[in-house]
């Protein structure tokens, strides 16, 4: 078993030497090469916070504002301006730039004028609407009666409070949780505990197939068939909603789940089983009182990873929750998700500006969440295997 | 072990709250069996009036929500492109890192653990994060303040590489699947009597030697479970490709890495949410996506079932 098992002995890698035999420098490169392959998965986890952070760290860093202290330059100083800083100031892509000719520049600069003329009016636009406080805390804006939580970011003042995706977000996954943990946890007690062997050898592939269902599909049977079928039996309101989005989100975390439960209750030492049965227990029993408290770290580790799956499924809520955002707790409202918002904003944000990086600072929350929630239970279950292989955590 | 699991052994005495609770159970499992099957019926019986062998040929050159014209070929060629371009990325790297994972690596050291961490960690990013990263990573980093620069000095009016295009869907597309390759191939490995590896060795052959002779050919069936659970999961993702490649509509097929593609994934989106007449348009729809989950569904009935006789193999061994 040693070679299986390289890790007993240091020198395990390097038979060659230990035989005496020279290792040639080849095949010594090459070894070093599989190597720092292998740190690939490592790179690519510590580049995508690295490149999804950097397009949102001016907005971490406070660095941007919309607060509309942008200066009204004359059309007769445009030739001052270096390219950069007119792109900037008409708000334009750089393909966008190298596209128009000087003449359509300077119409631009006369609309852009007439536009910050209008806009000056609003006492709205003097507020920067980035700041933390604008997008966590309620904002009164002009004209409305009480301090309310918007999102929106197409219009002359961009609203930028990320509470009601939160909250679309929160209600979404909830309702996703309550529908596919019992679910799941009951068809892997079954599955692993009672059902007859050969029929388990069926049925766990069976239960995976689901995870071959891509998940716009799943948003696609969500919009046009749950949605009616739901509404008919519960009678609520707006077809789509976050009952709806919930429910076909279940539906993609259900294999993830069942196959992390499913896994914790086998690797539950086949002796615990017969020594319940042996002193007459039921098959029931010895799962439901010996097996599933001695796996019940690896049920909570299910849950948290299927947390992580459901806040983060993208093509699901956007396709079944009605994209509506805002602030209610009644899961039978249309709902707007954290994900659904960067999926169908990203296209008409301008890259660089102040909606792009929003969009980026969400992915970055995003990735965090996810992050915690698969460290936390990728831990427990590392923990769970090697209490129940009998060596100390 | 296959007695009745109603009963007590000894006494056979019937006990209710087990013959609740195994029916409970029992239920649960039916019931996510049952969906499946809705979902699958749903989608064929449906489907089923819109395949034809037009449908998949033919192109949207006119109308891509006309009934009588519309066809899919575009989305099926986009869709297999981008998948084949991110196996030849993905395979070589998950392959090297599961054989340094299990031939190589100290099994308890703290750098292994990190390995396996990344890569559980990986997993779990949201596919959204991953088209946040392309777009952030390959196409503004790597494609528009590294390539154009370099391969076009002087000209920053030309923008070949920092834009969507089918090579960087690809390769977001590869690492968003390098988990599934190195999970797959070390199960793989681990499969291997270990008896061949010794036999190997004692014959003179060196470690190396003996991976790429006796271990790596043994692992095959695995690896390309691997690449078949792999593409299976990246044919149907949207959520990455959005920002990075995949186009609303394009006039021709790609015919360079640096076009943009249409896909089936993004197509199936764009007919359920952007219809003029969803009624109307309906065939096309479930049509599309019939053709879809034929793609994946069939690749992941394939694999799953390879894998799980592989672990069959493997509890044997232990």
């Amino acid at each position: 078993m040693a070679i299986t098992n390289p890790g007993s002995k240091m020198n395990d890698s390097w038979v060659g030497i230990q035989r005496g035999q020279r290792v040639r420098p080849w095949a010594w490169l090459v070894e070093k090469g599989i190597f720092l392959v292998s740190l690939s998965a490592i790179l690519m986890i510590f580049l995508i916070f690295v490149f999804v952070a950097r397009e949102a760290l001016p907005i971490f860093l406070g660095q941007v504002s919309t607060a509309s202290g942008q200066k009204v330059i004359p059309v007769a100083d445009m030739e001052k301006l270096t390219p950069a800083e007119l792109q900037a100031y008409l708000g334009l892509t750089p393909r966008q730039y190298a596209e128009m000719d000087t003449d359509t520049k300077r119409t631009l600069m006369e609309v852009k004028i007439e536009e910050l003329k209008g806009i000056s009016k609003d006492p709205d636009t003097a507020l920067n609407t980035v700041a933390w406080r604008q997008m966590i805390f309620g904002h009164q804006w002009s004209g409305y009666p009480a301090p309310v939580y918007i999102w929106q970011p197409v219009s002359e003042v961009q609203k930028y409070n990320i509470i009601p995706l939160l909250l679309g977000s929160l209600k979404a996954t909830l309702v996703a949780l309550l529908f596919s943990v019992p679910l799941s946890l009951g068809a892997a007690i079954y599955v692993s505990q009672l059902a007859n062997p050969r029929v388990r050898e069926w049925l766990k592939p069976m239960i995976e197939l689901l995870a071959g269902i891509p998940s716009v599909v799943l948003g696609f049977f969500g919009l046009i068939v749950l949605a009616t079928v739901l509404q008919k039996v519960f009678g609520y309101q707006s077809r789509l909603n976050a009952f709806v989005a919930g429910i076909a989100l279940g539906l993609a975390i259900i294999p993830g789940v069942f196959s992390i439960a499913e896994d914790a209750l086998t690797s539950v030492p086949r002796t615990y089983t017969q020594a319940a049965l042996a002193l007459g227990s039921s098959r029931w029993q010895a799962a439901w009182q010996i097996v599933l408290p001695a796996a019940i770290p690896g049920v909570f580790a299910a849950v948290v990873l299927g947390f992580g799956r459901a806040i983060g499924e993208t093509m699901v809520v956007l396709m079944a929750s009605g994209n509506a955002s805002i602030v209610s707790w009644n899961i039978f409202d249309s709902a707007r998700t954290m994900t659904a918002t960067i999926a169908a904003e990203m296209a008409e944000a301008v890259v660089g500006g102040t909606h792009y990086r929003i969009l980026f600072m969400l992915g970055t929350l995003l990735f965090v969440v996810t992050f915690v929630a698969n460290l936390a239970g990728d831990l427990v279950i590392h923990r769970l295997k090697r209490r129940l292989e009998g060596k100390s955590a | 072990m296959t007695s009745d699991s109603r009963r007590s052994f000894e006494t056979g005495r019937f006990n209710f709250a087990s013959f609740f609770f195994t029916g409970v159970t029992g239920l649960a499992t039916a019931l996510i069996l049952a969906i499946l099957a809705v979902i699958l019926l749903n989608v064929f019986i449906n489907g089923w009036s819109g395949l034809s062998w037009r449908f998949v040929t033919a192109g949207t050159e006119k109308d891509m929500f006309d009934v009588d014209k519309a066809g899919v070929f575009p989305m099926i060629f986009g869709t297999t492109a981008r998948v084949i371009l991110m196996t030849i990325f993905v395979i070589p790297v998950g392959v090297i890192t599961a054989i340094y994972l299990t031939e190589y690596a100290h099994a308890s050291s703290l750098f292994t653990r990190a390995i396996r961490s990344a890569v559980n960690n990986l997993a779990g990013v949201p596919s959204i994060v991953f088209g946040l990263f392309g777009l952030g990573f390959f196409i503004n980093f790597l494609g528009h303040s590294v390539l154009d620069p370099a391969l076009h000095p002087g000209h920053p009016e030309i923008i070949a590489w920092g834009k969507p295009a089918i090579i960087w869907a690809s390769l977001t597309l590869a690492v968003m699947t390098l988990p599934v390759v190195i999970v797959t191939t070390e199960e793989a490995l681990k499969a291997i009597a270990p008896g061949l590896r010794e036999a190997s060795l004692a014959l003179g052959a060196s470690k190396l030697e003996t991976i790429v002779r006796i271990v790596l050919p043994q692992a095959l069936p695995g690896i390309m479970t691997g690449g078949i659970l792999a593409v299976s999961r990246a044919a149907g993702e949207v959520a990455p490709i959005l920002f990075t490649g995949a186009a609303y509509y394009m006039a021709s097929l790609p015919h360079s890495l640096t076009d943009q593609f249409m896909d089936l994934g993004y197509h199936v989106f764009v007919l359920s949410t952007q219809s003029p007449n969803v009624d109307k348009t309906k065939p096309i729809l479930y049509g599309t996506v019939a053709v879809l989950l034929l793609l994946t569904f069939s690749l992941n009935l394939v694999a799953i079932f390879v894998r799980a006789n592989m672990r069959k193999k493997l509890r044997a061994m232990n």
